[in-house]
């Protein structure tokens, strides 16, 4: 690997991005050559590596120039196996940026606030190797490489899940392995076709540049329709959308909490911003062609996750239903296609790993403490635990999309995208955020109000290094909520550039624009994350802004 | 016919150089049987001073050997190379290093002269290709019976390491189980020269004599646990099938000569190229045997049946070149005899390969579920890496056959790998191989566990292991032709692969050991065998692109009869 960095081009003075990726992965290494006497070391180091990391992420979201979000910028080139035309390309643009920042945010985070039960040797090199593959899947700008780090974040989490995991981990662990592993074998034939099929097509030599493949359109109609499809089916497991979406509860409710974290909080993601990157990049007209369908099974997932999540009668699994709903507005807004929903739809990427990371966070502390996850065993904790009840309490509105959180912005305007090209889908979803609320203030109810017994009663509140914890996830919530203007003007750009893309290559394309072909400023924007109107549900909201 | 005994026809060119590859293995064998029969027993104090010396000279073989292999003025090589004081230098160290090496690895003397001789193999080899194969092209052995081109010497090489690292494998295995002695490397390394031979061949006649030449020595290797009934059995079922099989191949052989009128491979693709046959229901029939022969081999379904029963019966070493060394030959055998000779009938046996493919990927991959030894799991996984071979062999096309080359190297470790983890959990007698015995192996040795992990993760193709790009080229070759839905076939079946595979690896981690679990001992040798394995099936994983130029560089072509 070390010769791959040395051959990087020389566009860039140092190689930022593949030092994103290959940090985290010398950390991991480094871990396994870390002696075994010295057990505190271990989380040292591995926050130490991912703390650089985080600090190196940092300075790129500092330097990204967002007047060329469209672009891909850092990018980071050299020869992987030359005879296929395989490169390791690394690139952000808007699109990835935030993700990038919200993985390596994410990391440090987890691994300060979960001690390793056991062999934390073996734990932290698996997280470590975790990160490296998820910012590879992030950055990557080749199709070898994107699969390579796609298919990598799996051993990983195996692992975590099988090892540090509860209950039945063995079976959680193995469910979650072969459902991805199936989904990833189509996609692998899906880019196979797409590089040798765009070769044959323009008689140029193979090649799995990303940018290359997607500018040259090459692929007949039909071809492109069949190979989109490869992908999605590997993304819809990933993400997951119904019906393919029954490995999560079990993997969440078995897996340890950092587990829970990185999976909700970034591994989700990999098929959203798959389906986006790789699928309407790619396959513009495809995804067009496949809009309404996917429109229609994120619906299904929005309310067949909500309704789960109602009778969960665990907290864990409960919140891992929330995220099969959650999952399916990114997916209404990103097949919308327009700029609202493709903004929504990223919005959300982030803010569900913001929020959702967060909560697995506090129902793992929960558990630490109570040795249950069951409602019903739980209950009243709001009085031994004032603090940890409104931490909860604000990270659970925020999930639920309350305005002036951030879950708000991300979800509204997913909807609002939605509302504008596929109307009735979106009125469905609509109710969605309705049910969203039920469950979740419920819950909240039954776990945190009422008299606390027994060992409720002794529940102990947040210490002071599980605040400092939560600290950052706060200041995103309420940033996110209020002003979220920073975060999609770094978006909108390449947003629109999809959009255009996708204006491009598609004849008849007409994009179904909220506000009828007046495209919503950033601007307005600014404003919409201040409403202070709590009872304003979202049908009243999409009245306002299909008005507005 | 009656040409060939007029006494003005000129003798065979043997072309010394381009055969010292497979020489060496041959040569080496004989050498090895003369040497333990004039010395049956060698006095402790010398067998203890002969290993650092056989090390030492193992390097001067290499440097000599590989410096002959494919030169024509292999003195002046060695004379500059002697000449110069900081080579002889370094070449001093070497020497220190190797006999010092092989005395910390506590070597048996058979075990290392063996290692020697497949070492030499392996430096000889890397000689043609890089003194002649890549200036000159392939070039003709013995009278052109024999052709040394790309494809042959990575065939070679790849048989080559097998035996390196298999009689790394048995030093500390035959120790064990009470079989020491010079037999099963005699018997490996005639079985490796016959797979060169194989690789090589350019008659049907001389495939055949390989062939056989292969396949006797490695039944006697599988019988050859004298107290093991399973290792007897084992022997004479591959016995006999294998036996059938030849009978096919022979018949095939036959058949075929029937229909183009020549064993010469290169008669018969230039035949095949000129003329459309009228009637070719004796070529048909004549590929089919030659396919059902070669089938045999290579362990497809539905000629697979004897491979799980020889596997589980067979030592555990020896099954770690069975499904290596003699897998490769078997392949190559087959992409020599169809995808080159008969490319021009593509058309006709590709369906037939295109079912085959599917069906030993479906049988090997569902049957390895619902086994409970773990070397039965891994003989019906070895069954389907056959088809995913089989998937690059029916793409018919250069970059099938790169792709094949590929999978063949990869794993070729991968499972030398796997079966030595295997080898040592095992224990006295081969009893330890149930799944229950790898229970709780990341507790009582972590370092074995996490080998056995990387070698099945990358048998079940996840990236950043060699594994993964064998799949990636093969697939790729299959969506290049066009087959779509044997690639899709293929990887779905790795799928359900992968979930044997996580029983394995869940059984190591989550499993607990029982409390009066043996301990597992490590030998030195069978150490650095894995070690080695390890190395590189991660960093053809990481870095693949030389392993894929040399793949590419290595299409097989027929050496014209001069």
């Amino acid at each position: 690997m070390s010769s791959l960095l040395a051959a990087s081009s020389a566009d860039v003075p140092f190689p930022i991005l593949s030092a994103l990726v290959v940090t985290p992965f010398l950390g991991a290494l480094l871990m396994l050559v870390l002696p075994n006497g010295r057990p505190e070391y271990f989380k040292q180091v591995a926050f130490l590596v991912s703390g650089a990391v985080a600090g190196m992420t940092a300075w790129v979201m500092v330097e990204f120039d967002k007047h060329t979000a469209d672009e891909f910028q850092f990018v980071d080139s050299a020869e992987w196996i030359a005879g296929l035309g395989i490169s390791w390309t690394l690139g952000l643009d808007g699109i990835s940026l935030w993700l990038v920042v919200l993985t390596a945010a994410l990391f440090p985070l987890t691994i300060l606030a979960i001690e390793a039960e056991h062999t934390p040797k073996a734990y932290y090199a698996w997280l470590l190797l975790l990160e490296a593959g998820v910012m590879g899947v992030f950055l990557a700008l080749d199709l070898f490489a994107f699969f390579v780090f796609f298919e990598i974040v799996l051993v990983p989490m195996y692992f975590l899940i099988g090892q540090w995991g509860h209950g039945a981990r063995a079976y959680a662990a193995t469910k979650f392995f072969v459902y991805t592993m199936f989904g990833s074998a189509f996609m692998l034939v899906g880019i196979l076709a797409t590089a040798f099929l765009t070769a044959a097509e323009t008689g140029n030599a193979v090649s799995f540049d990303l940018v290359y493949l997607a500018e040259e359109q090459a692929l007949a109609t039909t071809t492109a329709r069949w190979i989109f499809l490869s992908f999605a089916v590997a993304f819809a497991v990933k993400v997951p959308l119904f019906p393919v979406h029954t490995w999560l509860p079990d993997a969440h409710t078995n897996a340890p909490t950092a587990g829970s974290v990185i999976l909700a909080g970034v591994m989700l993601k990999l098929g959203t911003y798959g389906l986006l990157r790789f699928g309407i990049y790619l396959f513009p007209e495809a995804s067009v062609y496949f809009a309404p369908a996917l429109v229609a099974l994120g619906t299904i997932g929005i309310i067949y996750g909500a309704i789960a999540a109602t009778m969960q009668k665990d907290l864990k699994r409960l919140v891992a239903y929330s995220s099969v709903a959650h999952l399916g507005f990114i997916v209404i807004g990103t097949f919308a296609l327009n700029t609202e929903g493709l903004s929504g739809g990223l919005l959300q990427m982030v803010n569900h790993g913001i929020s959702t990371g967060a909560l697995f966070l506090l129902v793992g502390w929960i558990y630490d403490r109570r040795h249950t996850r069951l409602i019903a065993e739980l209950g009243g904790l709001q009085k031994p635990a004032p603090v940890f009840a409104a931490v909860f309490m604000v990270v659970m509105l925020s999930s639920v999309g309350l305005p002036g959180l951030n879950g708000f912005v991300g979800e509204f305007l997913a909807l609002l995208g939605a509302f504008a090209a596929h109307r009735w889908w979106a009125i469905v979803a609509a109710t969605g955020v309705v049910i969203a609320a039920l469950y979740l203030l419920w819950a909240y109810q039954r776990v945190f109000h009422g008299p606390a017994e027994g060992d409720n009663a002794e529940m102990k509140d947040l210490t002071w290094s599980e605040g400092a914890i939560m600290v950052p996830f706060l200041a995103a919530i309420f940033v996110m909520g209020l002003y979220p203007a920073p975060v999609l003007e770094r978006m909108e750009p390449a947003v629109d550039a999809l959009i255009e893309h996708i204006e491009g290559n598609v004849e008849d394309f007409d994009e179904a624009d909220a506000d009828q072909g007046e495209d919503l400023d950033v601007d307005d924007l600014k404003d919409l994350g201040k409403k202070k109107d709590s009872k304003a549900t979202d049908e009243s909201a999409l009245v306002e802004g299909g008005a507005g | 016919m009656i040409a060939q005994l007029d006494s003005t026809v000129a003798r065979p060119e043997i072309t010394w150089d381009g055969l010292l590859p497979i020489l060496t293995l041959g040569v080496g064998a004989l050498l090895l049987v003369l040497f333990r029969s004039l010395m049956k027993q060698l006095p402790k104090a010398a067998a203890d001073q002969a290993v650092p010396v056989i090390g030492g000279v193992t390097v001067i073989a290499m440097w000599v050997v590989g410096g002959f292999a494919g030169t024509d003025v292999p003195l002046a090589g060695l004379r500059d190379g002697l000449g110069d004081p900081v080579f002889f230098l370094g070449l001093l160290i070497m020497v220190g290093l190797g006999g010092w090496f092989a005395q910390y690895l506590r070597l048996s003397v058979d075990a290392a002269l063996t290692v020697m001789i497949g070492l030499t193999s392996l430096a000889a080899t890397w000689g043609v290709w890089t003194d002649r194969y890549e200036i000159d092209g392939a070039f003709g052995l013995v009278g052109d019976q024999l052709g040394a081109d790309g494809f042959s010497l990575v065939i070679t090489g790849v048989i080559a390491s097998a035996i390196v690292l298999v009689a790394l494998l048995l030093d500390d295995y035959l120790e064990r189980e009470g079989m020491a002695g010079a037999d099963m490397y005699v018997l490996m390394l005639f079985s490796g020269a016959g797979g060169a031979v194989m690789a090589s061949a350019n008659d049907l006649i001389v495939l055949f004599l390989a062939l056989e030449t292969l396949s006797i020595a490695v039944y006697v290797m599988a019988a050859m646990h004298m107290r093991r009934s399973e290792s007897q059995e084992a022997g004479l079922k591959y016995f006999v099938l294998g036996a059938f099989s030849s009978a096919f191949l022979l018949y095939g052989i036959a058949l075929t000569y029937g229909a183009v009128g020549s064993t010469n491979l290169i008669v018969i693709a230039d035949f095949l190229e000129q003329n459309r046959l009228v009637e070719d229901g004796l070529l048909m029939a004549g590929m089919a045997m030659l396919l059902v022969g070669l089938g045999f081999k290579v362990a497809a379904a539905p000629f697979h049946a004897w491979t799980p029963d020889v596997y589980q019966g067979a030592p555990t070493p020896v099954v770690a070149f069975m499904a290596s060394a003699v897998k490769a030959a078997g392949f190559a055998a087959l992409v020599r005899v169809f995808v080159t000779t008969f490319a021009d009938h593509a058309d006709d046996w590709q369906p037939a390969v295109y079912a085959l493919a599917i069906l030993t990927l479906v049988v090997g991959s569902f049957m390895a579920i619902v086994q409970r030894d773990a070397k039965r799991m891994l003989a019906y996984s070895s069954i389907s890496h056959a088809g995913f071979i089989l998937v690059g062999v029916q793409a018919a096309s250069n970059e099938g056959v790169s792709s094949v080359l590929f999978y063949a190297v990869a794993y070729t470790f991968l499972v030398i790998g796997s079966f030595g983890v295997l080898s040592i959990v095992s224990g006295e007698g081969d009893r330890g191989t149930s799944l229950d015995h790898l229970d709780g192996l990341s507790t009582r040795r972590p370092a074995l566990a996490l080998a056995l992990t990387v070698f099945l993760l990358a048998q079940a193709g996840v990236p950043l292991t060699s594994g993964f790009v064998a799949k990636f080229a093969v697939i790729g070759a299959a969506v290049e032709a066009r087959s779509y839905w044997l690639a899709i076939a293929a990887m779905v079946t790795a799928v359900v692969s992968a979930f044997l595979y996580l029983r394995i690896i869940l059984s190591m981690y989550l499993g607990q050991a029982e409390d009066d679990a043996p301990t597992i001992r490590v030998p030195r040798a069978a150490g650095l065998a894995i070690i080695v394995a390890l190395v590189i099936t991660v960093g053809f994983g990481l870095v693949p692109g030389e392993l894929d130029d040399i793949t590419r560089d290595a299409i097989p072509v027929l050496i014209a009869a001069g």
